[in-house]
């Protein structure tokens, strides 16, 4: 048996002709030739709107040869949270990953830098607003891409009849369909008045004071109107300040006028309140009003939703942006970008905005007018001023400028409600705040 | 029979000392190696499901915030210094011990009643009685949520035809604690009613014939009897539900989530809010950590006693 030995120059020679070969041959796909791909998708809680995220995720998969599969995962009981935690331990999992608003910040370190795919987005779509900024950047890198499914305003959803009876605000003249606002004297005082006189009438506003994300986004936009933070920018605890003794003068005000029960509250709750016909207002995006439209249908048609009342410091609208994030873990990064690109253009936001029934909020400044909102009801136009068209309202989150890893904790641990709640309920200012600053010096824990 | 393996195997050993394979033999063949080979698959899923989840708690419980540091006990002394950690503390406490003592003493009241129903119906009443332990809890306290519900609930509309309420059962902090643990007093009762039904069936009737000959009245028969008898079984069933009820996570979480104001929050409802809602996994698994000290007392107490009775019968 012979044996043939390979020369080192036979070696180099092979090497670069298999390289040449490799280089210079034409690029055929197969079926499924770009790879695998793994999506962990939000559950739409909108009947048939995964439908769209499905078709658009195909129809990108068609034209990129890659193989898809996508998890449907519900944010009940955590679910998201509890798969990303799970992910960025085991370092293994899904290429994307849909998460709630906190959670880009939560594992930056584990999250691919997009700023590639964010850049062309924002020139494409136009700017986005300060709190998808705030909670999808860290020094200058954009952690994760806003998503559009799941994306929401919890702003007033008011009913026409009750407020024009018991507090004689005309919600329709207000805000109405197809023109800019006439909202100036839509203030905190003005909401408080409609609170107190819809209370006395019966129908109590209904808004939570519980420490599930409802009542804790009305609790932010309505701290934020009065310029009230606990946490600043810098990281400083900035909780006994004349800002926050008069939100949470305001905050007792209001809880005078709530429902007895508004403590125990969940974000099921205030839905509860409006389909039931109990309550004139609930702070809410439209879920409420398209389940009332299947199961009270009377309610619906005096529903109308619209802006939240200006403070003493501007008027601050709770977003809640869901981001689709993609881990530095992942087998194929390049095709998630590519993806995220796709489900980002304005032909896919609108498809997305139109099979959520309006529910979806892009985060884009040039994606607020499709005709969905325009078009939507009853009544015609209820969903108009939701996406917030005339740019009237400072899109915000509860806690922030608190840098986002503090304000989390802010967040989840109910800081803010639990303060309004402890005042209201007797405790005095000073021992509240103390107890709130307490609060916010644990949460610097790094 | 696998004694006598033994007993051959030694005189197989003794009368020819080159055959190797005899000692592999003799140790298969012994009792105590089958029990071990047959608890094997259950030892390695322990292993798996508790002791490695349970060792990585600890590992966790030692990390900083961002889990990039080893702190030590760190993260135990800033726990120290949390307020809401000692109400926390207070409250699993309360809990526990209030809704223990109610199960253990409707579950022998009950058992009672049980016992002295004859035959074909008692089983009836026994399958009745074990609902609500045997309905996955999550789902039952899902119907003790709209039943507490203030606005629409059964108990508030059955409550306003006699001029009460509307009580807020879960918006109020003492209602809310009533409220949590009488969901879990509803769930547990069953399993002590079962457990006392066992050990009132063992006691020998001999006993119950003697005291009545030697003039005992009910109260005495119980006193001297029947408790003496059930001693061992009240202490495991009690320890056992403390455990069980110290560590209850679903009940709270469904009905409540610890609110309001936290004052019902336990502390496995308190731990998922601070190490996955608040994303500290760390002061998360130190929080669910604090329970084994105070389980651990508990049941050196019991079991000592237990053990102590044992000897002495």
């Amino acid at each position: 048996m012979s044996r043939k030995t390979l020369t080192r120059r036979q070696f180099v020679a092979a090497t670069a002709m298999s390289s040449t070969a490799l280089i210079a041959a034409p690029y055929v796909r197969g079926a499924y030739a770009a790879g695998k791909l793994s999506i962990g998708f939000w559950d739409h809680w909108v009947p048939n709107a995964n439908d769209a995220s499905t078709a658009l995720v195909k129809e990108w998969a068609d034209k990129e040869k890659v193989e898809v599969s996508i998890d449907y995962i519900t944010s009940n009981n955590k679910k998201i949270e509890l798969t990303a935690a799970a992910e960025a331990q085991a370092k293994s999992g899904h290429d994307i990953l849909q998460m709630p608003s906190w959670w880009p910040h939560a594992y930056s370190e584990n999250l691919e830098p997009l700023n590639d795919v964010m850049e062309p987005l924002i020139k494409q779509n136009g700017e986005v607003n300060g709190t998808v900024k705030y909670l999808g950047q860290s020094g200058g890198k954009w952690l994760a891409v806003p998503a559009t499914p799941g994306s929401q305003i919890k702003g007033p959803c008011s009913r026409i009849d009750l407020m024009k009876k018991h507090a004689g605000i005309d919600v329709q003249e207000m805000y109405p369909a197809g023109s800019p606002p006439k909202a100036d004297n839509w203030t905190m005082e003005t909401f408080l008045k409609a609170a107190e006189a819809c209370h006395k009438a019966g129908f109590p506003f209904g808004i939570g004071l519980g420490e599930t994300t409802d009542s804790v986004d009305t609790a932010g936009a309505i701290f934020q109107s009065f310029g009230a933070e606990l946490v600043n920018a810098k990281g400083d605890v900035t909780v006994k300040t004349d800002e926050v003794r008069q939100a949470l003068e305001f905050y007792k005000k209001l809880i005078a006028v709530l429902p007895t029960d508004a403590p125990s509250w969940d974000d099921a709750s205030n839905n509860k309140w409006l389909i039931s016909g109990r309550g004139a207002m609930i702070l809410n995006p439209p879920s409420a009003w398209a389940v009332a439209k299947r199961d009270a249908p009377q309610v619906a048609e005096q529903c109308w939703t619209h802006g939240f009342p200006a403070g003493p410091k501007g008027r601050f609208a709770p977003f809640l942006p869901y981001f689709w994030g993609v881990w530095s873990f992942g087998k194929n990064k390049e095709a998630a970008k590519s993806l995220l690109i796709h489900l980002s253009s304005p032909a896919a936001i609108e498809k997305f905005v139109a099979a959520s029934g309006g529910y979806d909020l892009p985060a884009y400044a040039n994606m607020t007018k499709f005709k969905t909102w325009a078009e939507e009801g009853p009544p015609k136009g209820t969903l108009f001023h939701y996406p917030d068209p005339y740019k009237q309202q400072t899109m915000s989150i509860a806690a922030s400028p608190a840098p986002p890893k503090i304000a989390q904790q802010i967040y989840f641990q109910a800081t803010l409600t639990k303060m309004a709640l402890r005042f209201a309920q007797g405790e005095k200012m000073d021992t509240a705040l103390a107890w709130a600053e307490g609060e916010c010096e644990g949460f610097m824990r790094t | 029979m696998a004694d006598v393996v033994v007993e051959q195997g030694r005189r197989a050993r003794a009368a020819s000392p080159r055959k190797k394979n005899a000692s592999l033999r003799n140790v298969l063949g012994r009792k105590s190696s089958v029990a071990f080979f047959l608890t094997l698959p259950l030892i390695l899923l322990i292993a798996l499901l508790v002791l490695y989840p349970a060792f990585y708690s600890l590992y966790l419980a030692t990390l900083n915030k961002a889990m990039t540091k080893f702190v030590g006990l760190g993260n135990f002394t800033f726990l120290f210094k949390r307020e809401t950690f000692w109400m926390v503390v207070r409250q699993s406490c309360i809990f526990a011990i209030t809704a223990v003592f109610f199960k253990a003493l409707i579950g022998f009241i009950v058992a009672h009643f049980v016992h002295n129903i004859p035959g074909k119906k008692q089983r009836k009443w026994r399958g009745m009685l074990l609902v609500p332990w045997v309905i996955p809890p999550a789902m039952s306290t899902l119907a003790w949520l709209w039943l507490f519900d203030p606005s629409y609930s059964a108990f508030n509309y059955t409550l306003s035809f006699f001029g009460v309420g509307p009580i807020p059962w879960l918006g109020d902090t003492f209602w809310a604690r009533f409220s949590v643990i009488l969901v879990n007093v509803w769930y547990g009762a069953p399993f002590f009613l079962i457990m006392y039904l066992a050990a009132l069936k063992s006691v020998p009737d001999q006993l119950y014939e003697a005291a009545a000959i030697d003039g005992a009245n009910w109260w005495q028969k119980m006193w001297y009897v029947t408790l003496p008898m059930m001693r061992n079984i009240i202490a495991i069933t009690t320890l056992f539900s403390l455990i069980v009820t110290f560590a209850n996570f679903d009940i709270v979480r469904i009905l409540t989530s610890g609110g309001p104001l936290d004052r019902t929050h336990l502390f496995a409802t308190w731990a998922f809010q601070v190490g996955i809602q608040s994303n500290d996994i760390p002061l998360g698994a130190c929080v669910s950590l604090f329970m084994v000290p105070i389980l651990a007392v508990a049941a050196i107490f019991i079991l000592r006693d237990v053990n102590k009775r044992g000897n002495e019968a």
